[in-house]
């Protein structure tokens, strides 16, 4: 086992004991079987892939598959204490839409997703490429990500939507923190992470 | 005879006289019952690693293996049962029983009212699921099982499965409900009625005391079957085994009523087989069992207080192109459980056929249970 990626721990630092929790696209559980361990909580994870939903079986993680594009429809009005989701909204067919319905089903959202404001992404673009960067190695064509946005966008849609940043994580690519990201964080943060909440 | 790998090898059913008397839901008591079992693999020595299979519709007590050494048929879900298989009986205890009203052996219509000294025939009273469960919750005492590592079934199993860990909380580890569905459809329930209302039409029916008359009522429950096998399988399954095919060669409508078509041929098959091995009123009570489960009822229509009554741990599964118990009713089971804060795994598998599915060895079906029941052996210590 490798240890827990370090955004995942910085997430579980942001949940509370013993609160329940929906992980969206949740992969292998790794989150949920940390949170588990180290706050007690009482987890879900969403996922769609097949290979996944196994794995999560056999580490014992509760795991309901599902396809996060169709909604949680499922879900019931603040279900969960904490909705969180990483490294999945750049991937999803209308991230907005999904936002709000985790904000609906959770009383507080954690969302990860790479900033597509990096200096490395700009200098592509000028270049006259699209970016294939460490943080987003995939080719155009190939790519999973359809909806990637920067820090700016980010905010810009929480601002639109009005819902509240709790707390907000800028990280590069190898999920540390540093003195470039806190003066020019839309250049040099690959990595962020929000803890959202709706209007109050 | 050597056994194959994987296989439980030659089985004997056992009779178990249960002297316990059972309140029906009905309002019927038996004094007393008998279940045909067969059971499979090691009880341990802390009696922890027991799994109950439940089956469905027409299923019995011989879930794996074969009966004799030239017998071709194993039992009906000898895919998933066996040493090395996902329900692993190196590791497992397994019972499966025949449930009461069944004609495979137990107390059912088709044995003596040992009140009367005449075959049960239409008297036997109609049976619910929870009847079900209490009747094997008697088995279980019997066995000297306090508590199942694990009650597994699918369809009408599934739903005995969702009953146990209601109303025998303490006595369920882990739930495996498999193409089941909280309570059926008004569409399920329609084709239930029609299955009853063939049987019940038959010429050779006799009010249910067909035996009596040395008659059978085999045209309804051929027809009756012949209806559950549309309902078993898919369109698109259907359309790939059969299509449109003639069976004589030459292409050539014939221009009469004899088998055709593939697909019928196929269905009147899957009927005559069944009359030979089935009893109509078994056929009738089973339906109705099926027609009458809904354990939210009690609870005000709320799944989710019903399942606050569950200390179990759930698995639950469904076939995506089920149709008769579609993933949609699995997802019900589901968010009913995440409402009450039970613990539950769900999987939606891939799936060809339909609701047969249940009985196939998918990859995908197979490794989920492989891993879910893997971490309760070890949690049981088997």
């Amino acid at each position: 086992m490798s240890a827990l990626r370090p955004d995942l721990a910085l997430i579980s630092g942001w949940i509370a004991p013993g609160s329940r929790i929906l992980d969206l696209g949740c992969g292998d559980g790794a989150l949920l079987a940390h949170l588990a361990q180290t706050r007690q909580v009482h987890g879900y994870g969403l996922e769609i892939d097949d290979d996944n939903v196994a794995a999560c079986v056999a580490a014992g993680i509760n795991v309901i598959q599902a396809d996060v594009d169709d909604g949680l429809t499922e879900f019931a009005d603040s279900s969960f204490d904490y909705v969180v989701m990483t490294q999945a909204l750049q991937a999803l067919v209308r991230p907005d839409l999904v936002l709000a319905e985790m904000l609906r089903v959770g009383r507080e959202v954690i969302v990860t997703f790479p900033n597509f404001g990096h200096w490395r992404v700009r200098k592509a673009l000028i270049g006259g490429h699209m970016p294939q960067t460490p943080a987003l190695p995939a080719q155009w064509f190939d790519t999973e990500n359809i909806h990637l946005c920067t820090l700016a966008d980010f905010d810009a849609l929480c601002r639109a939507s009005r819902w509240q940043v709790l707390e907000r994580a800028l990280l590069d690519r190898r999920h540390r923190t540093g003195t470039s990201i806190r003066i020019a964080p839309n250049l040099f943060c690959e990595i962020a992470l929000y803890k959202l909440r709706r209007p109050g | 005879m050597a056994v194959a790998e994987g296989s439980v090898g030659v089985v004997t059913p056992q009779k178990i006289v249960i002297d316990a008397s059972l309140l029906l839901a009905c309002g019927q008591q038996l004094n007393g019952f008998e279940l045909m079992i067969e059971t499979y693999g090691e009880l341990n020595a802390a009696r922890s690693n027991a799994v109950l299979i439940c089956h469905a519709l027409s299923g019995d007590h011989h879930a794996a293996g074969f009966h004799s050494a030239d017998d071709r048929k194993p039992g009906w879900w000898d895919s998933a049962i066996g040493p090395g298989k996902p329900i692993d009986t190196s590791k497992f205890f397994v019972v499966c029983l025949n449930n009461l009203g069944g004609c495979r052996g137990s107390t059912g219509p088709t044995t003596v009212n040992p009140e009367t000294g005449a075959l049960w025939g239409p008297d036997f009273p109609i049976v619910t699921v929870r009847d079900w469960v209490a009747s094997q919750a008697l088995l279980a005492d019997r066995l000297g099982i306090d508590a199942w590592a694990a009650v597994i079934g699918g369809s009408l199993g599934g739903m005995q499965v969702m009953q146990w860990t209601i109303d025998c909380p303490t006595r369920v580890r882990h739930a495996l409900v498999i193409a089941a569905a909280p309570r059926i459809s008004a569409q399920n329930i329609a084709f239930n009625e029609i299955a009853r209302q063939a049987i019940l039409s038959d010429p050779e029916f006799h009010g249910g005391r067909y035996i009596e008359a040395q008659a059978r009522p085999e045209r309804g429950l051929k027809l009756a079957r012949m209806l559950g096998h549309i309902t078993y399988l898919s369109d698109t399954a259907m359309r790939a085994r059969f299509g449109r095919i003639l069976r004589d060669g030459d292409g050539q409508y014939n221009f009469n009523y004899d088998v055709e078509f593939e697909v019928e041929s196929y269905l009147r098959h899957q009927g005559n087989s069944f009359v030979d091995r089935f009893d109509g009123n078994t056929y009738l009570l089973m339906t109705k069992a099926l027609d009458y489960f809904d354990p939210a009822r009690e609870f005000g229509d709320d799944l989710a207080a019903a399942f606050r009554q569950a200390t179990a741990k759930f698995l639950v599964i469904s076939f995506s192109v089920d149709w008769r118990f579609s993933p949609a009713r699995s997802r019900e089971i589901v968010n009913a459980l995440i409402a009450a804060g039970r613990d539950v795994s769900y999987a939606r598998i891939d799936s060809q056929l339909g609701h047969d599915d249940f009985l196939m060895p998918i990859p995908q079906y197979h490794a989920v249970l492989r891993h879910y029941l893997d971490r309760v052996a070890t949690e049981v210590g088997s």
